[in-house]
């Protein structure tokens, strides 16, 4: 999933200063999961924006909002009547959200307020770590089921490099060095040859590098 | 030969390789350069011309090679995968070679991080093994990563890159058992010269190299041994703490905290490391790395007795095809 973390508040507050009405819109989906863009956070976020406005002394309106994905048109549009009572949208939802909010409402300023930061995964209790950085071209078949594009700081397809530590990547002694795992993983499934034949380049194509991606379903009138 | 460069020579006609590291400086100074080209030039078959070493910005290496090459120091031009793609690289292939620059280093190359951009974007288009196998095939099928020939036009000749091709390895790194297999997939890709790590443990490197031999790998590739002489504890805790992959026993730690005079003792050292080192089958040379001890670098060769024999270097100048105005 996304995962998200909401800006610091200073910044939310500088950002949204000039507004005399604000929505405050959060999403039903990924951040939610991830604590930092649910029905909860919005109501903690517009309290505190009108905490501060009254702290103040100037009016401000704020209105809490959910979209059950803010990625979604269709679940955007039903903001439609809140959205005429404000000068501006302070979003929570992911960048994906965000934009969805600024195009369907184009006369609206839509201030973010929530840093997308990666695709990851739960790897404890409220702890999430990234997994993927949808390259296009899924190759973790040959790695053991595990990401060295995402998960190699350094995304070697011929890991590990000359850092490795103990099982420890290199850039920091709390993560993990993924193509230790790699190893460790092919190792146990006796699969360890894999790692022995060199891994060509890889054609970056279909990653973000060749260029703003699209995908249309085949059978579009489904 | 590859490339004919004086170390490729020098392997081929099974004497023991030397080189060093040169830093290029942070400022536009080719009197700097010229200067340490000239402390080394009698000591060394080589020298490695660094590519923004520890991420941090200096003279670009392809320069630094040139400008020692004229200085009468033949030049190891390092590239790193941090911070250009496959078409800035190729790009400096090509022009190193028509430089006449003749070995060249691959490395993946430090995270910026630990640099003085940390602000920076990297690259890692490719590793350092997709690296070296871009070199290959560029010098031996004489073709770009795209598969086009390295040529101007369809019928004009095509003109390889004669380059010696470099590795960079580390038998100290984790896993450790993986590292002979690392070194034979660099062989594999097609390094013809590896350049380790700083040897500290030669209990760790001679497994290494025992397992290297096993695997047959001795015979393939010309290995040399990097020493790295300190001359204070604070340097080894430092490199121990803040090098990423570097390995120092307790032992070495210990025996410079005693020292009365640690700069002599750091010498000692070293020179009693190059000395066990260089006999040890598989070893074909010396890789010294003196960070911020430059000087010391001919002593230690003098000392040590591998003062490389006298070899005429070969200004870079191409006798071939673009000169010829053949293409
Ligand atoms: S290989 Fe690509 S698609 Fe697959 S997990 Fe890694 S980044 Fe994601
Ligand atoms: S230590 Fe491991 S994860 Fe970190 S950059 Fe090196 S190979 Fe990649």
């Amino acid at each position: 999933m996304i995962v998200g973390k909401q800006k610091p508040i200073e910044e939310i507050l500088e950002k949204t200063a000039s507004f005399g009405s604000i929505l405050v819109v959060g999403c039903g989906g990924c951040v939610t999961v991830c604590h930092a863009g649910g029905e909860k956070e919005v109501g903690i976020l517009a309290e505190q924006l009108e905490l501060r406005a009254m702290a103040l002394h100037r009016p401000l309106t704020v209105i809490p909002g959910m979209a059950e994905r803010q990625c979604d048109t269709e679940f955007i549009e039903q903001l439609r009547d809140d959205m005429d009572r404000v000068e501006a949208v302070l979003t929570i939802g992911c960048g994906a959200g965000a934009q969805t909010l600024a195009s369907v409402f184009p006369q609206k300023p839509v201030i973010p307020g929530l840093n997308t930061r990666f695709i990851g995964a739960q790897v404890e209790h409220m702890n999430w770590a990234e997994r993927c950085i949808g390259c296009g071209d899924c190759v973790i078949g040959d790695f053991g089921g595990l990401c060295p594009v995402a998960r190699c700081s350094k995304h070697l397809l011929n890991g590990p490099c000359g850092g490795s530590n103990n099982g420890h990547c290199e850039m920091d002694p709390e993560l993990d060095c993924i193509w230790d795992l790699i190893i460790r993983k092919l190792e146990a499934s006796g699969q360890l040859d894999r790692l022995l034949e060199v891994t060509p380049a890889r054609n970056w194509q279909t990653s973000r590098a060749g260029g703003v991606r699209r995908q249309k379903h085949e059978d579009s009138a489904l | 030969m590859k490339s004919g460069s004086r170390l490729e020579r020098t392997f081929a006609e099974g004497k023991f390789a030397v080189t060093a590291e040169i830093f290029p400086p942070r400022t536009p100074s080719v009197r700097l350069l010229h200067k340490r080209a000239e402390q080394v030039r009698d000591y060394l078959t080589a020298a490695n011309l660094t590519d923004n070493q520890s991420a941090t910005v200096r003279i670009a290496s392809m320069a630094a090679s040139r400008i020692v090459l004229d200085a009468g120091v033949e030049p190891v031009m390092q590239i790193t995968c941090r911070d250009r793609n496959r078409m800035a690289i190729q790009a400096d292939v090509i022009g190193a070679a028509a430089l006449g620059i003749k070995n060249i280093l691959c490395v993946t190359g430090d995270h910026q991080k630990f640099g003085d951009h940390p602000a920076a974007r990297n690259v890692y288009d490719l590793d350092s093994m997709n690296l070296i196998q871009m070199l290959k095939t560029m010098r031996d099928d004489g073709r770009f990563h795209n598969g086009d020939a390295i040529r101007n036009r369809s019928a004009s000749p095509v003109v390889p890159p004669e380059i010696f091709i470099g590795a960079a390895a580390n038998p100290f790194g984790s896993p450790r058992h993986f590292r002979p297999y690392r070194l034979a997939k660099k062989i594999a890709a097609g390094a013809d010269f590896v350049q380790t790590q700083p040897v500290y443990d030669l209990v760790v490197f001679r497994e290494w190299l025992q397992k290297a031999g096993d695997l047959g790998l001795i015979e393939k590739v010309h290995i040399m041994a990097g020493i790295t002489p300190v001359k204070s504890v604070d340097a080894l805790c430092y490199m121990r703490d803040h090098v990423p992959g570097m390995h120092i026993p307790e032992a070495t730690i210990r025996r410079m905290t005693g020292a009365a005079d640690p700069e002599r003792e750091g010498f000692e050292m070293a020179l009693e490391m190059i000395c066990a080192v260089k006999d040890l089958c598989g070893v074909r040379g010396i890789h010294l790395m003196a960070i911020g001890w430059e000087k010391v670098v001919p002593l230690l060769i003098e000392a040590a007795n591998i003062v490389p024999e006298p070899v005429a270097v070969h200004r870079g100048d191409r006798p071939d095809a673009e000169i010829a105005g053949k293409d």
